[in-house]
């Protein structure tokens, strides 16, 4: 992967101040280059369904590209598909970076325009990234046990936290709601990134929110929360939110929104959030550049 | 070496390629370098602090979009907190693009502006005037002269007036501004549209009526931005659909001595350095030393007489 105009080639260093060296890894990385944001050119590696919903895509990725954190995402230009023609770029979360193999994977659900034209892309093809974008997750300083509780999609955008929470020495819960077995992704993968996986369905009737509820005061109660994020669905935000105040844990959402620039400029993507944590007022905050991760608190359910 | 650097009134910029008002901000820093534009012009504001409309705000269609923002707004103290000195730490001329409900209230706004740091402000007068029935102010040249004049009256900031394509005596409107004493009249702005989902039988954005900017909007823009140039003597900013060198370039001839880049900032984050790169490349491919030479250097095609050419 390479960046596409010489205007937004890495920074000279020397630009780079020095000064700030306790910095975290991945902040000292944002440091390094002048130009955070790039259209990355990324060559495709890989784009295969994984069910019936839903593809897997690995492009390989610039330094630039590798910096992204969990939770960031990158404004993908999909390629035309079947007579529709997207014109704005499309937000997709960042499922997994691989710096060893200077990947970047996203996971998506086949459904509108922009991803029937993503899945079209064949190994070889070049995807028009642009990113990494956005504010990712701030998992506390200290944080023994994270939760990641999400539905459908929104494992894709949780996912990366698992390996980043467990590097930092956390341990990790992942609850993975979805419509049946067939549809839960990842529980491998986030095995092997060190998370305990627990798969709830709809046709097992066990991913209503009483039984989810259940399930999250009985772990709680042997090994308590002290990170809570969730993805997808406004059931379990709620189911969160109330689970969190109960009990006193700072959380976090990733939130999705139509979008037009997805770098704070056009003020399209916005959503209603409390003013502050405990305020009736509401604002609207724009999902691309103050977000996609959002305070439990502040946020409204829909 | 090619002379990029063009005079907007009493304002010159390095080069002629600027964002146009809402298709930028402070994250564009994060992707290239600032000071490579002409000109930096921010988002407008209003004096007091606005939310904007409801979501959903955007739709699509082939080769344009529908924006349905409403001027959300963080208000004149912060853009002075904030906004003024994020900016100043750039080259480019910083204008303001300011909104209000009133004559007096652009002339107020305009007067808290006149700070060092700004070179010039932009009146928005796409918005409607709560004092006419709600009328957008740029839709009757009158308002828009007494806008333009409060403006320069009350600031001394050179002003440059945008015009609505909404208008259909736009050209009117573009003479009113020159009168009262812009030093630039900016065309165009978003034209005045609307979408339906016939899935859900419900307006595409939320406020029901938007404004479809975008490559598509390019050749009536272009047509609206020859007539003001022709009509007027300030300097005309050309604005609608520009995607690349070439409808820079196709502005320039028209008659436009710098232009603004929209909805393309969005599709494509790179392209205003792009273009001024490619307008240098193309002006040295074609001998030209002056960027400023291109204004109004379109030539009409030779008149046909046919009685002549049935002659020879």
């Amino acid at each position: 992967m390479k960046e596409v105009e010489s205007s937004l080639a890495l920074s000279d260093p020397a630009q780079c101040r020095d000064d700030e060296a306790g910095c975290l890894p991945a902040c000292a990385a944002e440091r390094e280059l002048a130009f955070p944001v790039a259209q990355n050119a990324c060559r495709v590696v890989s784009n295969r369904w994984v069910n019936a919903e839903y593809r897997h895509l690995i492009v390989e990725a610039s330094p630039t590209a590798l910096a992204a954190r969990p939770g960031q995402f990158f404004h993908l230009h999909c390629p035309a598909a079947h007579g529709a023609m997207p014109f704005l770029r499309r937000p997709m979360s960042v499922y997994r970076v691989d710096r060893d193999h200077a990947c970047v994977e996203f996971l998506y659900k086949v459904q509108g325009a922009g991803t029937r034209g993503l899945a079209m892309l064949e190994p070889g093809d070049t995807l028009d990234a642009v990113g990494p974008v956005g504010r990712g997750f701030d998992v506390p300083d200290g944080a023994r046990h994270v939760l990641l509780l999400a539905r459908g999609v929104g494992l894709a955008t949780l996912a990366p936290l698992a390996r980043f929470a467990v590097t930092r020495g956390a341990k990790v819960t992942a609850v993975l709601s979805a419509r049946d077995p067939s549809l839960v992704m990842s529980a491998d993968y986030l095995r092997d990134a060190g998370a305990d996986v627990i798969a709830v369905t709809d046709a097992e009737n066990t991913s209503n929110v009483t039984h989810v509820d259940m399930l999250l005061e009985r772990i709680h109660a042997e090994t308590p929360f002290d990170f809570v994020t969730t993805c997808g669905s406004n059931r379990l935000l709620m189911l969160l939110q109330r689970f969190a105040n109960t009990h006193g844990i700072a959380g976090q959402i990733a939130l999705e929104q139509h979008m037009g620039c997805a770098l704070g400029a056009c003020y399209a993507c916005v959503r209603p959030f409390r003013k502050t944590d405990t305020s009736d007022e509401l604002t609207y905050r724009r999902v691309c550049w103050d977000g996609p991760v959002f305070g439990l608190k502040e946020t409204v359910s829909w | 070496m090619v002379d990029l650097s063009v005079t907007i009134g009493s304002v010159t910029l390095a080069n002629p390629v600027m964002p146009g008002s809402g298709t930028f901000a402070d994250g564009f820093a994060r992707v290239f370098d600032l000071n490579r534009l002409g000109a930096i012009v921010t988002k407008t504001i209003t004096d007091d602090v606005r939310e904007g409309n409801p979501p959903p705000r955007v739709a699509e269609f082939r080769d344009a979009t529908l924006f349905s923002i409403g001027i959300p707004s963080r208000g004149s103290d912060y853009y002075l907190r904030e906004t003024v000195p994020f900016y100043s730490r750039y080259l480019p001329p910083l204008i303001a693009s300011i909104s209000a409900d009133s004559v007096d209230d652009f002339g107020a706004l305009a007067a808290k502006l006149a700070v060092p740091e700004i070179a010039a402000i932009e009146a928005n007068v796409s918005c409607p005037n709560l004092k006419a029935d709600g009328k957008a102010f740029g839709m009757d040249a009158q308002a828009t002269h007494d806008v333009v004049r409060a403006m320069r009256e009350r600031s001394g900031l050179p002003v440059w007036a945008k015009m609505t394509p909404n208008a259909g005596n736009v050209v009117e409107v573009a003479k009113a501004a020159e009168e009262a004493g812009a030093e630039a009249i900016v065309m165009g702005n978003a034209m005045l549209a609307m979408a339906i989902d016939t899935e859900t039988f419900r307006p595409k954005v939320a406020n029901l009526m938007g404004g479809i900017t975008g490559r598509a909007t390019k050749p009536v823009l272009l047509r609206m931005a020859y007539q003001c140039a022709q009509a007027v003597k300030i300097p005309v900013i050309g604005c609608g659909g520009i995607a690349s060198a070439s409808d820079a370039i196709e502005y320039l001839l028209a008659g436009c001595t710098a232009v603004q880049v929209g909805t393309e900032n969005f599709v494509n984050p790179g392209v205003m350095p792009a273009i001024i790169d490619e307008l240098n490349g193309f002006c040295v491919r074609r001998g030209i030393t002056r960027v400023q030479d291109l204004t109004g250097a379109m030539q009409a095609h030779e008149p046909m007489s046919m009685v002549w050419r049935a002659s020879l």
